[in-house]
């Protein structure tokens, strides 16, 4: 049996609305495994983000239990969380969000700063990531001289230079064309098979549907449906 | 990790230039204003001290109660025996001595009948200017304290019994040429009317306006002679070698000399009075030391006001950065430090700006000074007309606090709305 990355039992979120209360997410019961490239799918406001963040420990369930890496996030006070995020998982956002003061090489080796990794091994690693998505002709271009695809590729450079053990991606595919799209998604399916880091997507764009080897479908804040796919890579 | 806050900080410009700017401005603004008062205090508190007070000063007790009108009648006899007492004890050799006495009369001046062409009110002034019996009382000291070489504009010093110096002010209008004759119509310390005639031999201008209007300068011996004050002096006025005040070395002075020759029940004994205790000297230098901190501290608030506006637009422009390196797996104790760093950063780097320009206006001040001759035409202050800054070390470091200060506290304050702020909430921010 492979090993369980996630752990999710009875997992409901809610928020505070006027003098009630919203449910974002009620009865999450999900595993995932070291390896697995999957996705939340489902329209927008069917929780897919909201789940996300709570894996990647930027937010708290409101009942049940979720454990990432074998850690409860219930029970994280903020340094714990700050260093699952620093040490296990990495993020990739719909919009980039790169630095935009600091060059390609700069954003790339931020995340290994935190971790006070030193500077020699801190070079061959970020050299490393930039060769995986092909741009280490571009160390010292800023974000604002680069295309979308090339800024999408960055950050899925920093969040894999560190060689996590999960990666949280957010529509990583909304802002881009289909061609960047193909060649980001090629990019992590890659990644995933040759350092079997695991993806997470959320998404609703049928592109990157088509890579993932399981879909979870979300719906009105419930798991609607949870299969298996082959992806076309 | 510091080296890559503080690239990022100086290549944004817009959290690094606005900031620097309003840290620099405030602290040249404090280094200014902290040396022209330096400047203003000093300069009142040497043109005081050379002119009237000293840093210490001898007088009655008598004539300490009445010290405004400078009454002959209470003046000190035995000068000599009073000195000589307090220069058996040894602290009395940190100070050197110049006796004074401050007078009043007519002056008249003749026409080339003996009639009189001019009389008025005068205000006189006698000095040690030349070699005096009593030695330790060197002419050469009032030179230097009184700059008297320098302050003559025609003429010279009086070099013989009966020579007198005048305004150049009072000159100017009199029209009469130098080696003319003037007499100083007057009362002796015992009450007895006195006419005394002098030659004017040069006339003066000390760049004081209360004593440039119009006065006379005579020496010690022939106003002693003239007012019948043999061995006697209105008061005496000590002074430490460099010139410089010092009020606690003054105190302790003051202290042992009234313990062992003032006399509570003779109202002619001898008494010492620093120059804080005169023309409330000491209660105007604390009401400016007070005003000064209020302004500092106005300063401070007005700029961390200005600086926690600027740094909450800042924490607002970059939430997505800040959701971003929380993400990346920053915590926020170390972003909420690394926001402190970086104002620390802009903060120096202002204060040295700020205190670079500051120091520079400074010295032009202290150099040039402004002219306020223009202002003090009826002005009775023992000031000089042309108002100058002082830079001293605390001018290089007073701008420091503020700078640095009112940066720091913020940021820590705009810091704050971010660290309280949900992790969550900070990421969500991101999107938009």
């Amino acid at each position: 049996m492979k090993q369980a990355l996630i752990e999710i039992r009875d997992m409901v979120k809610r928020y505070p609305m006027g003098t009630g209360e919203f449910t974002a997410l009620e009865d999450i019961n999900l595993d995932l495994c070291k390896g697995e490239f999957a996705g939340l799918v489902g329209p927008s406001g069917s929780g897919k983000t909201t789940l996300l963040n709570i894996i990647g420990s930027l937010d708290v369930q409101s009942e049940g239990e979720v454990n990432v890496l074998g850690r409860a996030i219930r029970e994280l006070d903020g340094k714990g969380s700050a260093r699952l995020r620093s040490h296990h998982i990495g993020f990739i956002f719909q919009t980039y969000n790169l630095l935009p003061v600091y060059s390609v090489y700069e954003n790339v080796e931020f995340p290994l700063l935190l971790l006070e990794i030193e500077s020699a091994k801190r070079h061959r690693m970020v050299m490393d990531a930039l060769e995986w998505v092909d741009l280490t002709d571009k160390l010292k271009s800023r974000p604002a001289q680069l295309s979308g695809g090339q800024c999408q590729r960055v950050a899925i450079a920093r969040a894999m230079v560190k060689k996590p053990d999960l990666v949280l991606a957010d529509e990583p595919t909304a802002n881009l064309d289909a061609e960047n799209s193909h060649h980001i998604l090629r990019t992590m399916d890659q990644l995933n098979r040759e350092l079997s880091t695991t993806f997470l997507f959320s998404t609703h764009d049928q592109k990157v549907i088509q890579y993932l080897r399981r879909k979870i479908t979300l719906f009105d804040g419930k798991v609607a449906r949870d299969e298996q796919m082959n992806g076309v890579a | 990790m510091l080296k890559f806050l503080i690239k990022g900080l100086f290549r944004d410009r817009s959290r690094s230039l606005i900031p620097i700017l309003v840290v620099s401005a405030g602290v040249t603004l404090t280094v200014c204003m902290i040396s022209f008062m330096q400047g203003y205090l000093r300069d009142m508190i040497y043109e005081n001290a050379r002119f009237a007070t000293g840093h210490v000063k001898i007088v009655t007790r008598s004539f300490s109660d009445m010290i405004d009108q400078r009454p002959l009648d209470l003046a000190l006899l035995g000068v000599s025996d009073i000195l000589d007492k307090w220069e058996t004890q040894p602290q009395s050799a940190e100070l050197l001595w110049v006796p004074r006495i401050s007078f009043g009369g007519l002056l008249d001046i003749p026409d080339e009948n003996g009639e009189t062409r001019f009389q008025g009110e005068v205000g006189g002034m006698a000095v040690v200017m030349r070699p005096h019996s009593d030695s330790r009382f060197d002419p050469d000291i009032e030179r230097r304290l009184l700059k008297l070489d320098d302050s003559i504009v025609r003429g010279r010093m009086p070099a013989t019994p009966g020579e007198m110096l005048v305004s150049e002010q009072m000159f100017t209008q009199l029209d009469i040429p130098l080696g003319h004759t003037a007499s100083i119509i007057g009362s002796t310390m015992f009450g007895s009317m006195v006419v005394h005639n002098f030659t004017i031999v040069g006339t003066i201008e000390f760049g004081i306006e209360a004593l440039d209007r119009g006065g006379v300068i005579i020496d010690f011996a022939d106003a002693q002679s003239m007012l019948d004050m043999e061995d006697g002096a209105g008061e005496i006025l000590g002074f430490f070698p460099d010139f410089e005040y010092y009020p606690d070395r003054a105190d302790g002075l003051k202290e042992s000399f009234n313990a062992i020759l003032t006399d509570e029940s003779d109202e002619f004994s001898p008494l010492m009075l620093t120059e804080y205790d005169q023309n409330q000297l000491g209660a105007f230098i604390q009401y400016s030391g007070y005003t000064l901190g209020i302004t500092m501290f106005a300063f401070v608030f007005v700029m961390v006001i200005v600086l926690w506006n600027a740094g909450l637009m800042q924490g607002i422009r970059r939430y997505g950065e800040i959701g971003v390196r929380l993400a990346m797996g920053e915590s926020k104790g170390h972003v909420f430090r690394a926001m402190i760093i970086e104002s620390l950063a802009i903060g120096c780097v202002g204060s040295v700006i700020g205190t670079a320009v500051g120091l520079a206006l400074s010295y032009w001040m202290q150099a040039y000074g402004f002219d306020m001759s223009h202002y003090m035409t009826n002005s009775s202050m023992m000031m000089s007309n042309v108002m100058r800054a002082h830079v001293n070390l605390r001018s290089y470091l007073v701008g420091f606090a503020p700078g640095i200060g009112a940066t720091v506290l913020g940021a820590a304050m705009a810091g704050a709305g971010i660290f309280k702020r949900q992790t969550s909430q900070l990421f969500k921010e991101l999107e938009t």
